[in-house]
């Protein structure tokens, strides 16, 4: 029996169970994803139904009447909400520059076994993770002592370091960079700095991916610096707009109007329903394009975060 | 490393590396002073009589001691035992169901005869864990919606009674629940299920020629394997007790305040105050969860470092 097992499912098929079983876990999986997806689909199918259909007959999985009004008006009018998507892009961007350098350098410092003040600086990095001064001190000192309040930087500095990452960037240099290979430079009369740069960082991508990747989405994904720190909506991320939108459905009306036209006007034929959806779908849409491919650095990441948290 | 031994090193060789080094890790340096360790100090406004106007640093030093006031203040409040019961209460459950059902569900993908339908499976479910509250959020809305939402149409085209899911609280722990798995447990998969793959493929060859069956292989091969990291993320967890994910309690909810009992976590409770300048309150919470959480945490870790050294922070 045993020996037949084996035989029918080959060297790589161990730990299978029955082809019975196998069809119920199957269903089961099919189930969970599309639990899992279909909810965004249902967001999709609003922003593209007509208003009217919203408005008569509510919100359904199927749209009953297609409409692209809410990315025609997005594209023509939207500027709140083209301003909101430049905010989330700059913000993106600049914040997984800054943070990935900000990063990769103390990891690599406190990588460095000879160097003098590794004992220290280990200790600033490592404190935080377990005692922080928590949120009323934090904001306090962010919006008066700092003065980052309605600024843009509001939005990437809190953000830009991570104990948790920092620690990843130094097990990675310790465990994959030879020493030799830093000493060769140092003989060679290469500084520190160029080292890091010429060296360290070209050859260190996989980990530099993969702090990027979360830097990437941890920004494009934060709407609780904004509802922290921002009350100008001209500095509004396309997360905080949605988070806007959402308690109040005719912020973007009356956004438009106090450019001109009548509020009333505006209140009554826009696509606001619709538009709000639509709003969430450019957040997710990068995402949900993105995340298959990068998924592999996530997983990386996250299962050393598991192992050395 | 004594400190005795370092100090003399200092004095001794400080070479040009060194100097250099010092230099490149210098804006993170004053990124952790600024954002991490000036908070710190911060802490001291949860026994001052804070006033918010004016500069920070005059009225930390200028405002008076309060003394245990803010926290007698908290204590005495009736929102005190809500927010414990919520926070632990959500925490336990939520430490349960991330261990049992991911564990579950990625020993099932394990064991799925076609590997590649078990990727896409993983792949679709880890969709949630990469969207922001806000959006879950607006996810939510669109389902229970008094007059517009999918959840009510549905109820009202069976011939039931509409429900208003944003004023009733009886609802919500097990949406509160449900929202939470549904992000995380791509996450947990993930972690659990890389694990499993790289598990000796020989244990399970040689149990199968021994005859045992596919629970027999999952109960003595694979369950003692991946024992260490259940255990690591199990303490982990434990060790964020008193620590919230506040998008869950705030934006799913859409800070609705029939909701406020079931809802309210200290990280909601301390974002509210802040909002509505109790500043004295929210600090005193603030204080308590930072106290509270460092115990834990450093316990947590001194019982990972006691099973397995390598897993500790330090």
């Amino acid at each position: 029996m045993a020996a037949r097992t084996v035989y029918e499912s080959g060297l790589d098929k161990f730990n299978r169970p029955s082809k019975g079983v196998n069809i119920v876990f199957n269903l089961i999986f099919i189930l969970l994803a599309l639990v899992c997806v279909v909810p965004m689909l249902v967001v999709l199918s609003i922003s593209l139904s007509s208003e009217d259909s919203i408005r008569q007959t509510g919100y359904h999985i199927i749209p009953t009447a297609f409409s692209g009004d809410a990315y025609s008006y997005i594209a023509q009018q939207g500027t709140m909400i083209l301003r909101a998507l430049g905010i989330s892009v700059l913000v993106t961007i600049v914040g997984t520059v800054l943070g990935v350098l900000l990063t990769a350098s103390m990891g690599y410092v406190i990588s460095r076994p000879n160097y003098k003040l590794k004992g220290l600086l280990t200790w600033i990095v490592f404190i935080p993770m377990i005692f922080n001064g928590g949120l009323v001190s934090s904001y306090y000192i962010n919006a008066n002592l700092l003065g980052l309040k309605d600024t843009v930087w509001a939005l990437i500095l809190p953000l830009a370091v991570s104990s948790f990452n920092v620690i990843i960037c130094k097990t990675f240099f310790k465990s994959t960079i030879p020493d030799g290979l830093i000493e060769s430079a140092e003989i060679d009369g290469a500084g520190q700095l160029r080292i890091f740069f010429s060296i360290v960082l070209p050859i260190s991508l996989p980990v530099i991916a993969t702090i990027g990747l979360f830097l990437c989405f941890a920004y494009w994904n934060d709407w609780f610096q904004s509802m922290l720190y921002i009350n100008n909506q001209d500095l509004y991320s396309l997360q905080a707009l949605l988070n806007n939108l959402m308690s109040n459905v005719d912020a973007l009306a009356k956004n438009a109007a106090s450019m001109g036209v009548s509020y009333a006007v505006l209140a009554a034929t826009m696509p606001k329903e619709s538009a709000r959806m639509a709003v969430a779908i450019i957040i997710v849409l990068p995402v949900a394009f993105a995340y298959p491919f990068f998924q592999r650095y996530f997983i990386s990441g996250l299962t050393i975060g598991a192992v050395k948290g | 490393m004594s400190t005795k031994t370092k100090g003399k090193r200092l004095r001794t060789r400080w070479r040009k590396q060194d100097a250099e080094l010092t230099l490149l890790a210098l804006p993170t340096t004053i990124w952790y002073i600024l954002f991490c360790f000036l908070p710190m100090f911060g802490i001291i406004i949860a026994f001052k009589n804070f006033r918010i106007s004016g500069g920070f640093l005059s009225n930390v030093i200028n405002s008076p001691w309060a003394g245990f006031k803010n926290f007698e203040f908290l204590f005495k409040s009736n929102d005190a035992w809500i927010i414990i019961r919520n926070t632990l209460g959500y925490n336990i459950v939520f430490i349960v169901l991330g261990i049992v059902i991911p564990v579950a569900l990625a020993l099932m993908v394990g064991m799925l005869h076609n590997r590649r339908a078990g990727k896409v499976y993983q792949t679709m479910m880890f969709l949630p864990y990469f969207l922001s509250w806000v959006v879950v959020s607006a996810v939510g809305w669109a389902f229970l919606s008094f007059d517009k939402g999918i959840v009510n149409q549905m109820l009202v085209s069976m011939g039931g009674e509409p429900i208003n899911w944003y004023m009733e609280s009886k609802y919500w722990p097990y949406l509160l629940i449900f929202m939470h798995v549904w992000k995380s447990v791509g996450y947990g998969m993930v972690v659990y299920l890389a694990t499993i793959t790289g598990i000796d493929k020989t244990y399970y060859e040689a149990a199968v020629i021994d005859g045992a069956s596919i629970w027999q292989q999952t109960r003595f091969i694979t369950l003692p394997l991946m024992k260490l990291v259940i255990v690591m993320m199990f303490i982990l967890a434990v060790g964020r007790i008193f620590y919230t994910d506040f998008g869950l309690f705030f934006q799913v909810p859409r800070d609705s305040n029939s909701l406020f009992n079931v809802t309210t976590t200290i990280d909601v409770l301390v974002y509210k105050q802040l909002k509505t300048a109790t500043v004295g309150m929210a600090s005193a919470a603030a204080f308590v969860q930072s106290v509270l959480g460092c115990i834990t945490i450093l316990t947590a870790n001194w019982i990972v470092r006691r099973i397995d050294p390598d897993s500790a922070m330090m």
